[in-house]
């Protein structure tokens, strides 16, 4: 057993998951497939938000495949680090906007 | 990878492997290193068991289209990622006396294409009289593989465009990215403004301009341990780019996956990049490539006139398995009869969309 959650090797593994259960394993692939076909939003576009969101939801396993998947698709680092911030100032402002809440607590409470 | 080792493979890559006395100078070695390790362990499958699973091995020639012939090693760039281990320290040239030998197989040949590339072809001291020469046979599509940035390495070859419009050749030419920094990474400091410049002045001439017939395409190899991404959508972002920066035209973009041999394979495995890559290859091996990869359609022949099955074997030594061997011995209906011989490096061609000089295959 690895001694480590996270083993970049497993990543080469995903597709195993059919093997537990295989219509549901087969029916997540299949829909994965589609959506980052191109379609109204451009396979490149679409490369760069999953990268973004894999940041946001600190997945290694995503940040590895779609920081390879942007270089396959020409995209630049500078581009990626934008996306990164993009997905970095949506979460902290949603930590941020929390704080209306905190506001409204404070000023019911007090005198 | 570690940072510290960085620095000592970017200055090691400024010279063949073959001047480094590199391990992996010796095609031997990169023979048993594709198949060794992880196909004979049985983690991947060898690339003989994939094709035979549909029926294809032994793999077997189609109709010859494609004559290409590498006059010689010599370039004026190192490119990091070069399977010919091409470089200025390199002295196979082809002797005109082989040239005379490729030209009366040029005269009788059934392929409709010529496709020259080296190194750089335009360093070897004839290969303007054996363009010439070549022109005359009338084939079809003749295709120089030029590196861009020898036609503004030396004003011997600045005529270069015009020298290309005058004898109808199809120009073919790397171009790694639309930026500057990606560019140079892969082949050098100043090479993406010499090739812009280089670029603008093939369009001078005519070359990649829409309504033209001087054909002038691109070529797109991963700047990395990457695979090419889809090849129109690549040649769309080039297009635009290149458009819009610069006011360059050009035809097509050919998207060219890296083959793990020679100085990409030395990359590879220095930067722990080589289980991975050919992890991706294997994986993205697609059925419907193979019968349409470039060494079923070309015949690849070396600065000293062996015969290939591709380009890619000329690099590892395997000669065709053909008792005709040798341009001087040329018989396109005996050579036409043999297997092709395949080694792991072959996951390459059949990744994805196909890969071969000419661009994607299925």
């Amino acid at each position: 057993m690895a001694n480590s959650y996270y083993d970049p090797a497993d990543l080469r593994k995903f597709g195993k998951i059919t093997e537990w259960s295989e219509e549901l394993g087969n029916k997540f692939f299949d829909y994965y497939g589609k959506v980052f076909e191109e379609g109204a939003l451009s396979a490149r576009e679409k490369s760069l938000i999953a990268l973004a969101v894999s940041h946001v939801v600190k997945c290694p396993y995503c940040i590895d495949a779609y920081t390879k998947d942007g270089l396959q698709k020409g995209i630049t680092k500078e581009e990626m680090m934008e996306a990164v911030h993009a997905g970095a100032a949506i979460e902290s402002g949603a930590t941020l906007v929390h704080g209306v809440q905190m506001m409204n607590k404070y000023n019911k409470l007090s005198m | 990878m570690e940072q510290s080792i960085l620095p000592e493979i970017k200055k090691a890559a400024k010279k063949s492997l073959k001047s480094r006395e590199n391990e992996l100078a010796e095609t031997s070695r990169q023979l048993e290193i594709l198949n060794g390790g992880i196909f004979a362990d049985g983690e991947l499958p060898f690339f003989k068991d994939k094709i035979a699973e549909i029926g294809q091995f032994p793999l077997r020639p189609q109709k010859l289209e494609i004559l290409q012939i590498n006059v010689g090693y010599m370039c004026n760039q190192v490119c990091e990622h070069c399977h010919v281990d091409a470089g200025p320290d390199r002295k196979e040239i082809m002797t005109r006396e082989t040239m005379e030998q490729c030209l009366e197989v040029i005269r009788n040949t059934g392929a409709h294409t010529l496709d020259l590339t080296g190194g750089a072809p335009e360093m070897n001291p004839n290969f303007r009289w054996f363009v010439e020469e070549a022109a005359k046979a009338g084939i079809q599509d003749f295709i120089v593989r030029s590196n861009l940035t020898i036609i503004r390495a030396n004003k011997k070859y600045y005529d270069l465009p015009e020298f290309f419009k005058k004898h109808n050749v199809h120009v073919v030419s790397s171009m790694p990215h639309y930026t500057r920094g990606k560019t140079d990474k892969q082949r050098g400091d100043g090479v993406f403004d010499k090739s812009i410049k280089a670029l603008q002045e093939l369009n001078a001439v005519g070359y990649g301009m829409p309504d033209s017939s001087l054909r002038l395409d691109l070529v797109y190899n991963p700047s990395g341990a990457f695979l090419p991404g889809d090849q129109a959508a690549m040649e769309r972002d080039f297009k635009k780019a290149l458009k819009e920066d610069f006011d360059i035209d050009f035809h097509n973009l050919f998207a060219i996956t890296n083959l793990p041999i020679s100085r990409f394979l030395d990359y590879l495995i220095a930067s722990d990049n080589y289980e991975d890559y050919m992890y991706a290859l294997v994986e993205a091996y697609n059925p419907a490539a193979v019968s349409n990869v470039m060494c079923t359609n070309t015949i690849s022949v070396s600065w000293d006139g062996w015969l290939y099955d591709c380009d890619f074997n000329q690099m590892l030594d395997l000669k065709v398995a053909s008792k005709v061997k040798h341009i001087k011995d040329y018989n396109e209906d005996i050579l036409n009869d043999r297997n092709i011989i395949i080694s792991q490096h072959c996951y390459g061609c059949t990744a994805g969309a196909g890969s071969s000089c000419q661009g994607t295959v299925a």
